[in-house]
């Protein structure tokens, strides 16, 4: 059975999860998609992870999160109030959502993993770091290229054109 | 440990249709992003759940290096969300109509 700081989180969770799908403003909506994020590192810490807690929080709050803040502030400002949605869309959306949820948790409830329990101690971090070391130090190197063309491709992309010659006139 | 592994699995498979259900329904490309963002962190949740249940630790690595990539990809995805709206002047993703630039 679950515990009462579990569902706490579990309401915190989904809850600020549908808040940053529904609520009219942008800026609401990122905010209330922190509360998401920050639910799951709270999991994270249930599950006797810290290590990938503390990255949940710097990478996704620390990062993501402000990141999509700004974005939503280069926005114009009425788009960011607008919502345009098809209804009859929207309820095949939510038609779809609540299929998927009844049938893969009568998947799982079904299942023999409802009953798994651990008394096993938490694996210790000092583990991870020698996985990434001794067996995933390719993936490592690799991830690292990935980010840094990633940062590059994105500076290329969001780079302005029409700028550019204008100090230079000056 | 008083939680069941399934508790954790239940809660995945919530955020998962709630992505889901953005991803179809929305049509503002940011809104879009904050539901794949959900997606990419119940399968986090999931990995980090099993590895905890196994009990193993390369769930976790995985988790970690999930993690990274998933911030390489929001970066380019708000890139790409900032030079849409330059071109059109608009986030509504139906407005985005053609490839030209």
């Amino acid at each position: 059975m679950a515990d009462a700081v579990f569902l706490a989180l579990a309401v915190m969770t989904i809850g600020s999860a549908i808040a940053a799908l529904e609520v009219r403003s942008l800026i609401y909506g990122s905010i209330a998609l922190m509360g998401t994020l920050g639910g799951i590192a709270g999991f994270f810490l249930l599950l006797d992870s810290p290590f990938v807690a503390m990255f949940q929080i710097a990478v996704y709050i620390g990062s993501i999160a402000v990141l999509i803040l700004f974005t939503v502030m280069l926005v114009r400002r009425q788009l960011i109030f607008i919502k345009i949605e098809d209804p009859r869309r929207r309820y095949a959306g939510i038609g779809l959502m609540l299929v998927m949820m009844i049938a893969l948790g009568a998947v799982i409830l079904g299942s023999g993993i409802k009953t798994i329990q651990t008394d096993e101690p938490p694996v210790d971090f000092r583990v991870i770091g020698e996985d990434f070391l001794i067996y995933y130090w390719p993936a490592l190197i690799l991830m690292g290229l990935i980010l840094a063309s990633a940062v590059i491709g994105a500076l290329t992309l969001a780079r302005r054109e029409d700028v550019t010659n204008d100090q230079h006139n000056e | 440990m008083t939680n069941t592994m399934s508790d954790f699995i239940i809660v995945s498979i919530a955020l998962l249709a709630i992505g889901i259900y953005g991803v179809s329904v929305k049509r503002n490309a940011i809104r879009m992003l904050f539901a794949i963002e959900m997606i990419v962190n119940a399968a986090n949740l999931n990995l980090v759940a099993f590895a905890r249940f196994l009990p193993n630790s390369q769930g976790q690595t995985f988790a970690l290096f999930s993690i990274a990539i998933a911030a390489a990809e929001v970066g380019v995805g708000l890139a790409l969300i900032i030079v849409a709206y330059r071109m059109y002047k608009n986030v509504d993703i139906a407005e985005f109509r053609s490839l030209k630039g």
